[in-house]
């Protein structure tokens, strides 16, 4: 199977995940008893955040895999999915706080959730900023890589934050150890839209991975001529 | 040195800022995001004056509101000790007895803590509302949003 077919046929599911998710999230499921419909923002609120943590584990890994082999393919990987993974970041920052206004009735708190994912965001904008401002593409990536690894260290750390630190953003529903506290129809619905997000990831970094070779081709045919 | 690299560590320097002071400056504040009934009645007078936060639940059967002036007295407990809260405004519409909250304010000497935002924190559980029950309508929800409506 070709790259181009691969992405075309990463498109549609996308866009069949996505049209599932909207439907089950806005229709489908039922409000929250305490919540009401506001509720609903988590389905777009938690895929994005899952989004944001997954693209900057493919950087982290990629990164790796780049400052040990070199390959310049590893790179492209990394850099597309940062890419994705900053846009999500913001995302997820921006539904969390429309979600935040009606519910705790603020935007925005400095408790230690929301400031790591401010610190997390920071990060990645930053390794984008090192890759566009260093001329050597090479040094750049070399850079980007080193920042792309140590910057992952955040995860972990956003991730744990409303466990180990007293926070006004709440602990985790799905992934906690004594099991989900979202009710069926609920959780249905965000594992759907979770699903459908990741697609949405994949064909974003393959599209974006498509574009990064373009680019490599028209500098490599410009040197030629 | 040539203009892009200027640009470069310009830009390089505010994010670094950026992150330093957040992690300085916010986590620092984050890590005691609030205190509880206990620990403020424990510091006594250091607390006085300070702008900061309590948490802890609305105690069942505190809650009084002076639609006049928009006054809103209830208690913060956490379970052995309970702190009274005297706040002026509009409370979030999630704000409500037996539920968990964050107040921001001060500590005064008379024993209250006289706040000007209170943050109403949800819970990590999500479920449909009991047969017979209903939701919040969204209006409901909204009118923090809408101020004009409401008044």
């Amino acid at each position: 199977m070709t790259f181009a077919r691969v992405r075309s046929i990463l498109g549609i599911l996308t866009l069949v995940g996505l049209t599932a998710g909207l439907y089950l999230g806005l229709i489908w499921a039922p409000p929250d008893a305490y919540q009401g419909q506001v509720q609903r923002i988590m389905y777009v609120h938690v895929p994005t955040a899952w989004v944001a943590y997954l693209a900057f584990l493919v950087v982290f890994i990629f990164s790796i895999l780049y400052l040990w082999r070199g390959s310049e393919t590893f790179d492209q990987v990394a850099y597309a999915s940062a890419e994705v993974g900053v846009v999500f970041t913001g995302l997820t920052i921006l539904a969390g706080s429309i979600w935040g206004k009606p519910t705790w009735g603020v935007w925005w708190t400095w408790d230690a959730r929301l400031t790591t994912t401010a610190i997390l965001f920071l990060i990645y904008v930053g390794y984008l900023m090192l890759r566009s401002f260093v001329e050597d593409r090479s040094r750049g990536a070399r850079y980007a890589a080193v920042l792309g690894i140590v910057g992952f260290l955040d995860i972990p750390i956003v991730h744990k934050s409303v466990e180990w630190w007293r926070t006004l953003h709440q602990a985790p529903s799905v992934m906690r150890p004594e099991g989900a506290t979202v009710a069926p129809p609920m959780l249905f619905t965000l594992l759907v839209s979770v699903a459908a997000f990741t697609l949405l990831y994949l064909y974003l970094l393959s599209q974006r991975l498509h574009l990064e070779r373009l680019d490599a081709e028209i500098l490599e045919r410009s040197r030629e001529g | 040195m040539n203009r892009g690299m200027v640009r470069f560590l310009v830009g390089a320097a505010v994010i670094v800022a950026a992150v330093a002071y957040l992690i300085w400056g916010g986590v620092q504040e984050a890590i005691v995001y609030f205190y509880t009934p206990s620990e403020l009645q424990a510091q006594g007078d250091l607390a006085l004056g300070k702008r900061l936060r309590l948490g802890g639940m609305v105690e069942a059967g505190s809650l009084t509101k002076d639609p006049e002036t928009l006054t809103i007295k209830f208690r913060v407990t956490d379970g052995t000790a309970s702190v009274p809260v005297r706040f002026t405004g509009i409370p979030p519409d999630l704000f409500t007895e037996g539920k968990g909250a964050v107040v921001e304010g001060t500590w005064t000497p008379e024993g209250v803590f006289r706040s000007d935002l209170i943050m109403a924190k949800h819970s990590e559980e999500y479920h449909p509302p009991a047969e017979g029950e209903k939701a919040p309508s969204p209006k409901a929800l909204y009118r923090s949003l809408l101020k004009e409506e409401g008044s």
